[in-house]
């Protein structure tokens, strides 16, 4: 769990009256609600933190003389690659006009524009250390947090407080915030099989989860469709599997260059390498992994999942974990095991002669079960903790320290899932409500911040258990055209939920001109989002 | 028509070998098996198509687009040399001008399409409108191949078609199969509406949007620009309009220039601009820049502070819309305005003691149709005696349910009609909608043959709620593109799994050549969309 605690005052006036308040918790709640209502628009964070007060105090920033600085007693410094590069990333974001205008009018803007002297900075601190150093003619940020990780949140949040009036001068509002995410996993999944996504539009969407405080990219990265992973031992999988082998495939290259932007941005990238089904792209490649269909008494052509009955099948997929577990550094790697069709398996001899050998009957569960204890078992082995599907719960299998994940139901069924998985122990991701490939009519958005991932039956302990949720962006009518828009700010909804309190983000009415606001501020960082109804922004998007 | 059918079933092996496997990984998982079509990626389907297994090349260093020598047309028309040149772009797009070197040509090789306008007034200066002839006759061949049209915007449909023809052989080189086509569209009136005033639209969003328009042989774009929310319209009569009605004065607002950038980029293209303006309903934003225009609502016996539609009692109502609608007619050269006219409520009309009085004194008891009725024609008489203006009025169907019983009812009534119901775009659903555009039939309902001649053609249209320059062009193709066929092809042009494959082509090409068209389904093109 980090924490994450930003205090921006501007004068030593200030710094006395936020004193006062700063460790009352509940002071700073009751705070909230008025600042709202006061206040709207200007303060506006997304996904709201779980403690924020500001007052109407409002402070310059001078983008000439705005510093990031590491505070003395901080454990990180200069150095620390991810907030080296986050300060630098976040002073264009803050400063949204400035490399434009000094491109332009440079000398024209310093020359004509009153000095200005009053300016902040920001201090980060690392636990321990403690914030100080104001003087009377500057104001001063501080920020302080656990790890670099809660670092970038509050520079999120902080790059989110400062506004700019109708003369385009930059403010920010004597503010104090106190946070924490509520769920550890917030999630979002991008399906780059269906529809190959080049690396731009990958990159880009990392960018935009940032923004929006999410912290793991669930890349589910081949399937049926296509096999663009390139895998240096077996480089015939995307060869072969690939829509094209080398205009629509992840190279090494490619891979980590993802793993890394996502890694400054504080976002873990969990892979996922979904079977035994799922896999029609995996057979192109590797001859004999995939079950053989049969009509009758010979082969139709066709394939099916996985071969659970060959041996060379587990040897194929611990050759290729192996490779996936040090080339993904995330402790986590998604095993699907989604939407078993057992006809392939039922009609083809050398499976049915397997499940006779096995004792299995005709209960084809029991043999997916096998195959999925094999293979979660064999992740084991790689030091990989696994995630896995509902299916895989929903089938009675021996799923041991596996992570499941909640994938489909009705709003009744979604609930019972929650309450017989935790009741068993397992952790549980939550995705079910959050397809947002499924598109409608008018503010959907509403129906992914409505939703109350712990509302369930079960004891403080079941809902320990479920730790977090994810957005899906499956990819049947996905591509670069059209994924900006379609995510962002649908997403955000679901951001919020993950992030936030319940109790101080209930609302959908409270809600809507902050994302609106939220919006505006994605486009203008260029993030391709869509209106939440009509009116404009200030900065519309120029693309197409 | 039948003989297009005919022509369908005299076709030997039509199926351009280098395509099919092109798209081969193209995997369709449910619903429709995908075969290539005979006519590879031909969209909108031309009326008749002949199309031979014989390939020719064509080589960026020798191709080039002229006037045929009979041609009535010449290097002065800068519509077809534009024309020509956009083409040349969109067949040769990595071709950078190095300077055309004339070679020699080999044998099977395509190295001059020849324009050939027929009839004395080419129209190249002029404004297309709905008795523009669309029909050419392609004809393509080694060495020469030949489109002949009775006018440019014949001409500029034929490009379009003939590009579509050219498609990326084996080894890179651009090939095209010995064609016969003869063209024309089906509806004179095939439209896209867009909404300027719930979201506003930088120029470049509708530039580009008119350009895929092109491709897909739309020829008017509906520009309803004004309504409640907004007013962007820069007028020279009245600059308050947009100075208080616009989002933005100076952001958000579109000045005579770009009006008239746009009508021109459009007329390059062969569409019409059709301006809507709607009243006396939808006009929230007029108000704000012209005092006492709308009704002032009433709450009991006081005014409420809000307003309603356009007041029809006062003499200055019918004095500005004179004046306003005098300035519209010369802005846009089009015969046609849009007077919209659509939901007009009349509950803040009831509330006005004025209008209540001036009911009375009509006679026209409680029936506040009769007022809207008024309206109308005072705003018709005050209006055209000076102008131009066609005086027919289109009736644009747009009831969603029983549309059938409602172009009958319009039709009946004598009324020409544009059907925009079935093709609402705004409306998104998961899944592949674009089939339920596609099977629309726009002379599905009961009526006689005069009856249904008065159906010009239909609109697709995307209305702004939630559609900005973020969404816009994704929301808009390929799904426009399935009405674009339904205008223009043959009634008889409905199978899904030809249209399927045409389509899934037909929406690479337009992201190819830079628009980021959605995909229909799984699957992928050779060039994805760069753009993000």
């Amino acid at each position: 769990q980090y924490l994450t605690k930003s205090v921006i005052f501007g004068t030593m006036e200030v710094k006395t009256s936020s004193n006062s308040v700063r460790f009352d918790k509940q002071r700073c709640s009751f705070i909230v609600l008025i600042m709202f209502f006061s206040l709207p628009a200007v303060n506006a964070v997304w996904p709201m933190p779980q403690l924020i007060s500001s007052s109407t105090d409002r402070y310059p920033l001078s983008p000439r003389q705005f510093i990031f600085q590491y505070a003395s007693g901080s454990s990180a410094k200069s150095g620390c690659s991810v907030i080296d590069s986050a300060f630098k990333r976040y002073f264009p974001l803050i400063f949204v006009d400035y490399l434009k205008k000094t491109e332009k009018h440079m000398y024209r803007t310093f020359s004509m524009q009153p000095m200005l002297n009053v300016y902040a900075s920001i201090h980060l601190s690392f636990p321990f250390s403690v914030v100080d150093k104001l003087s009377v003619s500057s104001g001063q940020a501080s920020l302080r947090a656990k790890t670099v990780w809660g670092a970038l949140r509050g520079l999120e949040s902080f790059s989110q407080l400062v506004y700019q009036d109708d003369f385009g001068q930059y403010f920010v509002n004597k503010t104090e915030i106190d946070d924490f995410p509520r769920f550890k996993f917030r999630g979002l999944l991008l399906d780059t099989s269906r529809h190959y996504l080049p690396l731009p539009a990958i990159l880009k969407t990392l960018d935009a989860m940032s923004y929006n405080k999410f912290n793991v990219f669930h890349w589910h990265i081949v399937d049926d469709p296509s096999f663009p992973y390139q895998s240096s031992t077996f480089p015939g999988l995307s060869s072969k599997g690939a829509f094209h082998p080398s205009t629509h495939v992840y190279s090494q290259t490619d891979v980590s260059r993802v793993i890394s932007h996502a890694r400054l941005r504080g976002i873990r990238v969990l892979p996922e390498f979904d079977s035994p089904g799922h896999t029609q792209s995996w057979g192109k490649g590797q001859p004999g992994l995939l079950t053989s269909c049969y009509k009758g008494s010979v082969p139709s052509g066709t394939f099916g999942p996985v071969n659970p009955a060959m041996s060379s099948s587990y040897q194929f997929i611990s050759r290729l974990f192996k490779e996936v577990a040090s080339v993904f550094p995330d402790p986590y790697i998604h095993l699907g095991g989604d939407e078993v069709d057992f006809t392939c398996w039922k009609s083809n001899p050398e499976v049915r002669g397997f499940m006779q050998k096995m004792g299995f009957g005709t209960d084809y569960t029991k043999l997916e079960s096998y195959y999925m204890e094999n293979i979660i078992n064999l992740t084991k082995t790689l030091n990989k903790t696994s995630i896995v599907w509902q299916d895989v719960f929903d089938n009675h299998e021996k799923v041991k320290e596996t992570v499941l994940h909640i994938w489909k139901g009705s709003p009744a069924q979604i609930q019972q899932e929650l309450s017989d998985i935790t009741l068993a122990g397992y952790r549980v991701i939550l995705s079910a409500p959050w397809y947002i490939n499924h598109i409608a009519y008018g503010q959907d958005w509403t129906t992914y911040y409505n939703v109350q991932p712990l509302n369930f039956t079960g004891s403080e302990q079941q809902k320990s258990l479920v730790i977090g949720g994810e957005v899906c962006m499956w990819g049947e009518y996905v591509d670069a055209t059209n994924l900006s828009p379609r995510l962002w700010p649908r997403a955000s909804a679901a951001a919020e939920r993950l992030w936030s309190d319940e109790k101080t983000t209930s609302s959908v009415t409270d809600a809507f001109p902050r994302l609106t606001d939220f919006r505006c501020r994605l486009l203008r960082r260029g993030i391709q989002a869509e209106p939440l109804f009509v009116g404009h922004c200030r900065h519309e998007y120029e693309g197409i | 028509m039948y003989t297009a059918r005919l022509f369908a079933a005299l076709l030997l092996a039509v199926v351009c070998l280098a395509t099919q496997e092109e798209y081969d990984n193209d995997i369709l998982e449910e619903g429709i098996t995908l075969t290539d079509s005979q006519y590879g990626s031909l969209w909108p389907l031309p009326q008749k198509v002949q199309m031979s297994t014989v390939v020719f090349k064509l080589s960026g260093a020798s191709f080039q687009i002229v006037d045929a020598k009979e041609s009535s047309s010449g290097a002065s028309c800068s519509l077809l040399q534009n024309a020509y040149r956009r083409y040349f772009e969109y067949i040769f797009p990595s071709a950078r001008k190095q300077g055309h070197v004339k070679k020699k040509t080999p044998a099977s090789a395509v190295s001059e399409l020849q324009v050939w306008i027929t009839s004395a007034d080419t129209e190249c200066d002029g404004f297309p409108n709905v008795t523009s002839d669309e029909s050419y006759q392609l004809s393509v061949d080694s060495p020469v191949s030949v489109l002949k049209a009775s006018t440019v915007w014949g001409a500029l449909r034929g490009l379009e078609t003939f590009s579509q023809l050219v498609y990326e052989g084996e080894y890179g080189a651009k090939s095209i199969n010995r064609t016969e086509i003869s063209d024309f569209p089906r509806f004179a009136h095939r439209g896209v509406l867009l909404d300027t005033s719930r979201h506003f639209l930088p120029i470049k969003v509708i530039l580009a949007n008119l350009e895929a328009m092109a491709w897909n042989k739309f020829n008017v774009f509906h520009w309803h620009i004004v309504d409640d929310p907004s007013f962007p319209y820069l007028s020279r009569t009245f600059p308050q309009l947009s100075q208080q009605g616009a989002f933005h004065p100076y952001t958000h607002v579109y000045t005579p220039s770009d009006v008239k950038m746009i009508i021109e980029f459009a007329r390059l293209r062969g569409i019409r601009v059709v301006p809507e303006f709607d009243t006396p309903g939808h006009t929230q934003s007029w108000g704000k820049g012209q005092k006492d225009l709308l009704t002032p609502c009433y709450s009991g016996a006081s005014p409420s502070g809000s307003f309603g539609p356009v007041n029809p009692i006062l003499n200055t109502t019918y004095e500005f819309m004179s004046m306003f609608f005098k300035e519209v007619s010369t802005v846009f050269p089009d015969a046609y305005i849009h007077l919209g006219g659509d939901e007009v409520d009349f509950n803040c009309w009831k509330s006005n003691p004025d209008i209540q009085k001036f009911m009375e004194q009509q006679g026209f008891g409680t029936d506040y149709s009769k007022l809207e009725s008024l309206y109308i024609q005072r705003w018709v008489a005050s209006f055209t005696p000076a102008l131009k203006l066609k005086q027919d009025t289109v009736v644009n169907v747009w009831i969603g349910n029983k549309v059938e019983e409602e172009l009958q009812k319009v039709t009946e009534a004598g009324f020409t009609t544009i059907l925009s119901a079935p093709w609402y775009l705004d409306y998104i659903s998961y899944g592949q909608d674009w089939q339920k555009y596609y099977l629309a039939e726009p002379l599905g309902f009961k009526g006689t043959d005069a009856q249904k001649k008065l159906v010009v053609g239909g609109e697709a249209c995307l209305w702004g709620e939630y559609v900005d320059a973020t969404n816009l062009t994704p929301r808009l193709w390929p799904r426009a593109s399935a009405v674009a066929e339904r205008l223009w092809s043959d009634k008889d042009v409905r199978d899904l799994n030809d249209a399927y494959s045409r389509l899934a082509q037909h929406r690479c090409r337009m992201v190819q050549r830079g628009i980021p068209a959605e995909p229909l389904f799984s699957g992928y093109c050779a060039y994805e969309y760069k753009g993000v």
